[in-house]
């Protein structure tokens, strides 16, 4: 049993892997904005265009949000919902589970359809597994750590903050 | 699992309020909301029932700021504590790095308090998480009350300790919140260790930050 402290890092070309698949995907979707979203509920990345809204809060609402509809999934015996839909009357958004890690968020409006939308959902979440597998299965060889230094940095930031 | 993020430069850490029902977890994130300053936190989240009853889960993010180039920011969660919510309870904690049990002092809440902190046990352990080895507070809320119980009395029944088996963790450990008492100590031969524990009125705020303080500071420990 682990304690609940172990992390797991996300790194330069990670992100790099990642931008270029959405790019690609919001390219030929053209919906407007999509998210990786953690299960903890944590913003991971960003591409496209940038929300007005509050991404933070955003992100927590979305793993929430997954999370119950997993649950309702086993109540009627399935093992889960791989995606969910929210329909709007000008903005929709469509989720996707990917590699039971995180969650792919897409913004889109009436420039395209949710059939589009779906579409092409389906290979850029095949890629985006390869790149999360690869990055969980190194997080578990070395743990992510910060440099020395931080700790006591951010202990006189929490005195401060919290004084 | 708290997430080092090194494309976008930001550590994010995940601190759970849990607790039993009516215990004051909504309140503590409301004062912290109210006296952070405002550039340093972001939007409070409460998805809660029409009597102000959390239904699912109460959301604030603080930012600590930027520290060795990296946006340190705690995502606050409390948990619904009414007992027929345990399916939120259990999805909020996915992810914890630190938890605060929130303890309601009144006498006639002894038995709610201690089912409560049964359940956190029983799901950190059904998410694969050990509490003893989690950064970990309680908090005794509602200090101001007639019926509050005695501290002796609430530390027995609700934070008796868990036997330490570490040999290098068995030396008498003074506890840093409350002179002549320990964190680690030895009891009827056995060594014991117990979470630290703070006394709180959470409406006046009166312990609110000590207890947020010491919980991030184990968190970021944990870090390191």
């Amino acid at each position: 049993m682990s304690s609940g402290a172990s992390s797991w890092s996300f790194r330069e070309e990670d992100y790099k892997k990642i931008q270029a698949i959405l790019t690609a995907f919001l390219r030929e979707s053209t919906a407007k904005t999509s998210l990786i979203v953690d299960r903890t509920g944590q913003l991971v990345a960003t591409v496209g265009e940038n929300p007005a809204f509050d991404a933070v809060a955003f992100a927590s609402l979305t793993a929430a949000d997954f999370s119950a509809n997993d649950q309702l999934a086993k109540m009627i015996g399935e093992p889960e919902f791989g995606s969910l839909f929210h329909q709007g009357e000008r903005e929709s958004m469509y989720l996707a589970d990917v590699a039971r890690r995180v969650i792919l968020v897409v913004l889109f409006d009436n420039r395209t359809t949710l059939g589009m939308v779906k579409l092409r959902v389906k290979s850029t979440v095949g890629e985006l597994s390869q790149v999360f597998n690869d990055m969980f299965t190194r997080g578990t060889a070395g743990t992510a750590q910060v440099e020395t230094g931080f700790v006591g940095e951010a202990e006189d930031e929490i005195d401060k903050l919290f004084g | 699992m708290s997430m080092i993020n090194y494309a976008s430069r930001e550590i994010n850490c995940k601190l759970v309020y849990y607790g039993p029902g009516l215990g004051g977890k909504t309140t503590n994130l409301e004062h912290v909301y109210t006296k952070v300053s405002p550039n340093a936190r972001g939007k409070m989240i409460s998805l809660a029932t029409e009597t102000e009853r959390t239904l699912f889960f109460d959301f604030l993010p603080v930012d600590l700021g930027t520290i060795r180039g990296f946006k340190t920011r705690f995502h606050l969660y409390t948990v619904p504590g009414q007992v027929y919510y345990n399916a939120s309870r259990k999805l909020i904690l996915k992810g914890v790095d630190g938890v605060v049990f929130v303890a309601d002092s009144q006498l006639e809440r002894m038995e709610a308090n201690i089912e409560a902190m049964q359940n956190l046990y029983d799901n950190m352990a059904q998410q694969g998480y050990d509490l003893t080895k989690t950064p970990f507070m309680v908090q005794y809320n509602k200090r101001d009350l007639p019926n509050a119980g005695s501290i002796a009395q609430l530390q027995e029944s609700l934070n008796p300790g868990w036997p330490v088996e570490d040999p290098a963790k068995q030396k008498l450990t003074p506890d840093p919140y409350h002179e002549g008492e320990h964190l680690v100590f030895q009891k009827d031969g056995q060594w014991i260790e117990r979470a630290p524990y703070f006394e709180a009125v959470a409406v006046t705020g009166e312990g609110v930050f000590d207890t947020l303080k010491a919980v991030s500071k184990l968190v970021i420990k944990a870090l390191g």
